[in-house]
Formats: C-alpha cells, sequence, structure tokens
C-alpha cells in the first residue's frame, strides 16, 4: 500500500491506493492457507468451523473495493504529531455551532469502528434528531493503527496520544470540544481528561475504569472478594474474576512479546484469528455473523476492519500500544471533568453505578442500554449516536 | 507425512520409519521466500520478543542453506516404533544398550521441543564405553513423543494431561517388558515425569528432573495464582522466584493456556510466526538460539541445524496447534489440583534433581527437599539452560549416570 505523508506541523489531505496486486496476493495467501486439525473443545479460542467460514467468504465474496470506495469518499487528512504521522477522518456538520468531537478507536479496531456514527452525528436531522445536537467529528487512527504513522521509538502510550489528541483539536482550530472512546479509546480519552486542557468540556465512555481500589486489589491477588459488594457489583466482580483468568491471553502476549507475532504479519488467516479472538461476546457474535447469523456485526464489517489492518500490516505495530501502556485497564483513574458513561449489555464487565458515581465525580449522564457490546459505536450506531447527544447536550 | 510401517507385533508395537513429501519441503521454500515481515521491534534488545534480524537470520538459513531432507535422516537413523495407547498412536525411539543389565530409562521432551531434543544423549545413554564410561553405566532408552507432537497421534478429544500422559507411559513401558525402569524429563517432561512418580506404577525406580515444575505450595500460589510472594525466602529462593514468577506471566503461557486454537493458526500457515513463537520461549534460550543465527555462534548442541530440525518437524507434521494444547490441559489439570482442601501428592520414589545454570530459575535444594522427602541426588552443573539435553548432552548423559547409579 502506497500512502502520501505530510511533513511539519502542516494538515494534509491525505488519500490512499491498494493496487490490484496486494489483494491478489492477499486472496492467494488465504487460499493456501495450512490448517491446523479441529479444537478438541470449544473454548481452546476461533473454532475451525468459524475461520474456515471467514476464509471462504473473504477469498471469494468479499469486495474490498466496495469498502473502499465508501471509505475513500470520506475526507481524510494527514497532520505530524510530536514526530509521528497522524491519520485522521474530519467531517464537518453543515450545522452551525455544531460541538467537536474527538472519537478514538481500540483494539482490534481502527477508524473502520466508527464509520456508521458519522452521518448520525454529523446529520443528526436526517436521523430524526435535532440539529441542535451536531457535531463535528475527528476520527484518528492511533498511532501504528491504520493509516497512522508506526513509532520507532518507545513512548507511546495513552498518555503521549492523549496529548498528541490535544495537539491536533488545537491544529484543528477547535477552543470547545468534547471526546469519546471504548477499549484503548477510552484510555486515552480519560488521560485526555486528565489533562484537563482547556478546551475539553467533558468526555464519553462506553467502557469506563471504575473498578475501585479494594476490588482491584483482589482481582488481581486472587484474593477474597471484598465484603458488602451490591448485587450488582458482585456481578461485575465475578465476571472480571472469570476475564482476567481466561481472557487475557493476547494482551499478556502483546505486552510483553508483541514483536514475536511475527504469524499475524505473514498469515492472513493468522490474523484474522488473532483479530476476532477479542472477548468471549464480540467473538460469539461473529461466529455467528460468519454462520449466517449476522447481528450488530456482518461479515463484511469484519472483514474491512481485518483486511485494514492486513494492507497496512499493522498487527504487530498496533499490539505495541500493549507493551508501551502501564495502566490497568479499569482501575479509577481520577477523572474531574465531567462524564457520561453508556453500560452496553455484552461489554467485558458491566460497570454498576455506584462504581461510576464514585470514579467520576462529575457523572453528567449514566445509562444501561439493551443492545451492544465492545465495539459499541459499530454494532450500535443509533444507540451509541443517542447517548451522545444526551450526554454532551447539557454541555453545548 | 508418508509412515513404513512393518508388520504389527503381538504386542501391537509397530516399527516405524518416516518419509516428507516433496511438495511440503516445496510448499514450505515457497513460503519461506515468500515471508511477509512486519517493521523491526523498536527497542535495542529483546525487549518485545524475537528480534527481526534473528526472525530474517533464521529464515534465510531454512530456506537456502537448510538440507531439508536431514530431518528424516537423522530420525529414520534410531529404531522407531508406533504403538496406540489409550486411543493415540504413540511414537517412540527406542535404543537398547548393547549391555546386559542396562537400566530402562524413559525420557520425555517438552514445549515447544519434540525428541529432536534427546537424539544426542542416545549414544553417550546407551554406549557408555564408546564414550570412555563404564558399561556398567548403560541405558536402554526410550524416548516418546508427547501426544500431539512430532510423530504421535494428536488427541481428538480432551483429557491428555500430564497425568494421562504418565499412565500412557507406564503402559508403554510395560509393553515393552521393562519390569523396573527409571524416567526423566524437565519442562512439559517434568510434569509429566513428577506425574509418574506421584501414580508410581510398578516398576518406577527413581527420577531425574532438570526442572521443578511442582515448587512448595506457598511458591505456587503466588507462580501460578497472582498471591504474593511468600514472606521468609531466602536469597537463593528469592533468586529463583522472581524469574520463575516472571515466566509464568509471559503471554505464551496464557494465550497456550487459553486460546491455543487461536495463535495455532498463526503456528500453522506461517513458518515464521511458528519459528518465532518456538524461539521466544525463555531468554537464556532465546539469546543462545539468536546468536547461533546472527552471529554463527551456538552454544553447545543448539546449533542452526538442530534447532532448524526441531521447527521443521513442528511445521511438517502441523503440530502446533496441538502441541500448544497441553497448556490448556496442564491448565485445568492445575486448577483442579489446587482446589481447597487438596494435599500436596507425596512422592515416595527416589527422586534425583539437577541444576543447570541457564534454566528459568535455577532451583534452590530447599524447594527440591522440601517437594521430594525422597531426594537421593541434588547437583548444580556449570553448564546448560532449559534445553539441557539438547544444549549439553554430555553433562547431561553424565548426570543421567551419576543420578541413578544408586538405583541399579
Amino acid at each position: 500500500m502506497s500512502v502520501q505523508t505530510s511533513t511539519a506541523t502542516e494538515i494534509h489531505r491525505f488519500e490512499f491506493d491498494v493496487s490490484d496486486d496486494e489483494l491478489t496476493e492477499l486472496r492467494s495467501r488465504i487460499d493456501a492457507t495450512k490448517w491446523p486439525d479441529r479444537e478438541t473443545d470449544p473454548s481452546q479460542g476461533v473454532q475451525l468451523d468459524t475461520i474456515q467460514a471467514l476464509a471462504a467468504y473473504w477469498a471469494t465474496d468479499y469486495d474490498w473495493r466496495r469498502f473502499e470506495e465508501r471509505f475513500a469518499a470520506l475526507l481524510h487528512f494527514m497532520t505530524e504529531i510530536d514526530g509521528v504521522d497522524i491519520h485522521f477522518i474530519h467531517v464537518r456538520s453543515k450545522h452551525e455551532d455544531a460541538l467537536p468531537l474527538i472519537v478514538t478507536h481500540g483494539w482490534p479496531g481502527s477508524t473502520v469502528e466508527q464509520l456508521k456514527i458519522i452521518d448520525p452525528l454529523t446529520n443528526p436531522a436526517d436521523h430524526g434528531a435535532s440539529a441542535a445536537d451536531a457535531f463535528n467529528l475527528v476520527i484518528p487512527s492511533l498511532p501504528g493503527h491504520g493509516f497512522s504513522g508506526k513509532p520507532t521509538e518507545t513512548g507511546w502510550d495513552p498518555i503521549r496520544i492523549a496529548k498528541a489528541w490535544v495537539v491536533l483539536m488545537e491544529r484543528l482550530g477547535y477552543t470547545e470540544f468534547v471526546a469519546q472512546g471504548g477499549d484503548w479509546g477510552n484510555a486515552v480519552t480519560e488521560q485526555m481528561a486528565l489533562l484537563k486542557p482547556e478546551g475539553l468540556l467533558g468526555i464519553h465512555t462506553n467502557m469506563p475504569a471504575t473498578v475501585p481500589p479494594d476490588v482491584s486489589k483482589a482481582l488481581a491477588s486472587g484474593g477474597p472478594k471484598p465484603d458488602g459488594l451490591a448485587a450488582d457489583e458482585d456481578r461485575a466482580f465475578e465476571i472480571l474474576r472469570h476475564f482476567f483468568a481466561s481472557g487475557t491471553g493476547y494482551a499478556q502476549e502483546m505486552a510483553n512479546r508483541p514483536q514475536t507475532l511475527y504469524g499475524i504479519a505473514d498469515s492472513p488467516v493468522g490474523l484474522a484469528a488473532w483479530m476476532i479472538d477479542h472477548d468471549e461476546a464480540s467473538y460469539q457474535l461473529i461466529a455467528r455473523a460468519f454462520a449466517g447469523e449476522p447481528g450488530g456485526l456482518s461479515r463484511d464489517d469484519v472483514l474491512d476492519n481485518v483486511t485494514h489492518y492486513w494492507l497496512t500490516n499493522s498487527g504487530v505495530s498496533s499490539g505495541r500500544l500493549y507493551w508501551e501502556s502501564h495502566l490497568a485497564f479499569f482501575d479509577v483513574k481520577g477523572v474531574e471533568i465531567p462524564v457520561g458513561v453508556t453500560v452496553f449489555p455484552d461489554e467485558l464487565y458491566p460497570a454498576p453505578r455506584s462504581w461510576a458515581e464514585e470514579a467520576y465525580p462529575k457523572l453528567i449522564h449514566f445509562n444501561k442500554v439493551d443492545a451492544g457490546g465492545h465495539f459499541a459505536a459499530w454494532e450500535q450506531p443509533q444507540i451509541l449516536s443517542e447517548e451522545l447527544r444526551a450526554t454532551f447536550r447539557s454541555l453545548r | 507425512m508418508e509412515a513404513t510401517t512393518s508388520a504389527v507385533s503381538a504386542d501391537g508395537v509397530r516399527p516405524f520409519t518416516i518419509d516428507f513429501p516433496d511438495e511440503q519441503i516445496e510448499d514450505l521454500r515457497a513460503r519461506l521466500e515468500a515471508t511477509r515481515w512486519p517493521g523491526k521491534e523498536i527497542v535495542a534488545d529483546a525487549g518485545q520478543g524475537v528480534q527481526l534480524d534473528t526472525a530474517r537470520a533464521l529464515i534465510r538459513y531454512w530456506d537456502r542453506d537448510y538440507d531439508m531432507s536431514r530431518l528424516a535422516d537423522r530420525l529414520n537413523a534410531f529404531p522407531q516404533f508406533i504403538t496406540e495407547i489409550d486411543g493415540v498412536d504413540i511414537h517412540f525411539i527406542h535404543v537398547k544398550s548393547p549391555h546386559e543389565d542396562a537400566l530402562p530409562l524413559i525420557i520425555t521432551h517438552g514445549w515447544p521441543g519434540s525428541v529432536v531434543e534427546l537424539l544426542e544423549v542416545v549414544g553417550p545413554l546407551t554406549d557408555p564405553t564408546g564414550h570412555g564410561e563404564s558399561a556398567e553405566d548403560a541405558f536402554d532408552l526410550v524416548l516418546p513423543s508427547l501426544p500431539g507432537y512430532g510423530l504421535s497421534g494428536a488427541p481428538d478429544s480432551v483429557g491428555w494431561d500430564p497425568g494421562r500422559v504418565a499412565q500412557a507411559w507406564a503402559a508403554l513401558m510395560s509393553r515393552l517388558g521393562y519390569a523396573r525402569y527409571v524416567a526423566q524429563g524437565g519442562d512439559v517432561g517434568a510434569a509429566v515425569t513428577d506425574t509418574m512418580a506421584i501414580q508410581a506404577p510398578d516398576g518406577l525406580a527413581g527420577i531425574h528432573l532438570n526442572f521443578l515444575r511442582r515448587p512448595p505450595p506457598k511458591v505456587a500460589a503466588a507462580v501460578f495464582g497472582g498471591a504474593p510472594a511468600p514472606d521468609g525466602l531466602t536469597e537463593e529462593e528469592r533468586a529463583a522466584f522472581d524469574p520463575f514468577k516472571a515466566q509464568f506471566m509471559k503471554g505464551y503461557i496464557a494465550e497456550q493456556g487459553q486460546s491455543p486454537q487461536t495463535i495455532g493458526y498463526s503456528l500453522t500457515d506461517s513458518p515464521v510466526g511458528l519459528a518465532a513463537w518456538i524461539l521466544d520461549h525463555d531468554s537464556d534460550a532465546y539469546e543462545k538460539i539468536s546468536r547461533a543465527f546472527v552471529d554463527g555462534q551456538p552454544a553447545g548442541g543448539l546449533t542452526r541445524d538442530r534447532i532448524l530440525d526441531n521447527i521443521t518437524l513442528y511445521w511438517l507434521m502441523r503440530t502446533g496447534t496441538s502441541a500448544a494444547r497441553i497448556y490448556w490441559e496442564s491448565g485445568r489439570a492445575t486448577a483442579a489440583a489446587a482446589a481447597p482442601g487438596q494435599a500436596p501428592p507425596a512422592v515416595s520414589v527416589p527422586v534425583a534433581f539437577t541444576v543447570f545454570p541457564g534454566e528459568i530459575f535455577r532451583a534452590p535444594r530447599s524447594w527440591a527437599e522440601r517437594v521430594y522427602p525422597t531426594l537421593t541426588y541434588f547437583n548444580e552443573v556449570d553448564r546448560g539452560g532449559h534445553f539441557a539435553a539438547w544444549e549439553e548432552p554430555e553433562i547431561f548423559a553424565e548426570e543421567m549416570r551419576a543420578a541413578f547409579r544408586p538405583l541399579r
């Protein structure tokens, strides 16, 4: 893939070009996949039937060009911040007084996750909402992800990314703005909130970090459950305990040995399997899509994202963010500015309101919605859009 | 793979030789040449995993210089057999000593190894007089491939944890007619051998370990369960505890324990994915193997060719996934054994232990004594690491002789 790169502090339009040769080569690698035997238990990771259905679709009916046309039609930009080229999509609302909003994706995501919320947020009048709720949208690619540059020096943790995002919003001339994220996007967004930049009015998160210190300690040490947990807190504790015991292998590998994952740069199926094994609920959602029962994510959704990773060769470089970060994912960080929280039922853990109130003293919105999981914007764009309108209305 | 087996004997043990088809070799070479690389790591050391220069040097050597026919030749130079035990075809090398009264010894390899780890100890152990040693120290050698590894079959159902392998090994030794024998292992081989000692099948006269897979309970709770370090560790114990705990925080253990099938797709489809995953086992072995490929300076028996014999065996037999599964199986077995109220299992057979200095941690004698009240031999040698038999076959053989001499 060839890209035009930017220099200095200017902002450039960015276009990308994927050659037919790259797509042909990808297809021939998928066709030549060498398979392991079937798993001996469904809990051993991505099941052979699922990945073979994914590969069969990827090599035949899946059409990157169809996605590319839609993707390339958006306004893409590149600007160098702190030595790294940062790619972002920037969509301004036609409505005056639209509120600038920077939305940050996570892993194994990319800007592909955010495409479905662009129109509802920038053009609310066409989606049954009020023009007064319009946003100007900035959707950056994390360093090492997608079209952004791959840092060649260490130090690009969520704190440094948060500083870069503040620079980006200033560079775009936004003096007042809000921020949103889940997964790494939440980590970056919370770090922006901790920086308290002048223009940042508030944040929204769909993966809040609310776990109280005593609960976090019990989870880390395998110690006894703290006394006096309410029913929803107890449930969150048990879900987190299960997650830490059985759901973090990929994160541990990327946190200490991201470079060892040569297989995800060399094997399309290796990359796809690594990416869809993020959390149990999203894996089941994706497995159902490839079994002919699509829910919030379609086969094309999944493969648009995986193919974007493949073509930008960003499996290993994206994994480095786990190596860089020393922040506990779910621990309270001390955010003092206004925060909106939406709890999606299939998220890694269902944050109790009591924990959210403790974690975020200025909790301006808290809602448990009916559908959706870890990839909220991607799975349930209408719900997330409504949540963002509701959260930020009071800050306009 | 094309296996040649002769007539099945009455006890169900079939002689076996291996031949890898040319198409598989050609396919491997084509993949090596088409390797798609990630960018270089952004640190100056191995702190992010297998370094790009090391991986590139390995792939270049594998593609251009490595003799793809040597693996089959090396294996076929030994008498190999297959026998079905508990529903799985078990492959093993069986070399009888020319000396009478040789002591039967079953050695179990680990992950990411195979019988390739053990080939260089066959001569010194079965033919001690040819190596300047006494005929009285001779062994009859049985080297099985773990289920899911190398030329053994891969189980298609769950349950093949180290305990079940241990039972299969006892059945194997019995089937071979050995009424009295000893057992040895490191890594997963240590888990299997330790479990054999716990099960104490008729005929098992003693074991030797070069890895302390089962430390004292409080240490185990901290290393495997996340509990804080036990109070009152001596300086030597602390020096062992920290690297032990760090190793068990590594991603490959978590990933293979939780999602062996997921990483398995990379290991089966990408030679470089497989090779890097295998190289990144422990820091001492990685540094040694990296030097072999980048600087051409192997540590002892860990030569480029022998390292690639092992990796090529994994590749051609497509065992990346099935081999990883033993971590998933072990995790379930360990969790069950750690359930409250379970007393640590007792071992009554004699136990010998050798510390190789480059091992993940240097097991303190105090821990070995606490876990094994029947510890009869404990020694620390000068050289060698996690892959003791592979790296230092002469030292390893000398330890076998010394450890088992009192049990003859």
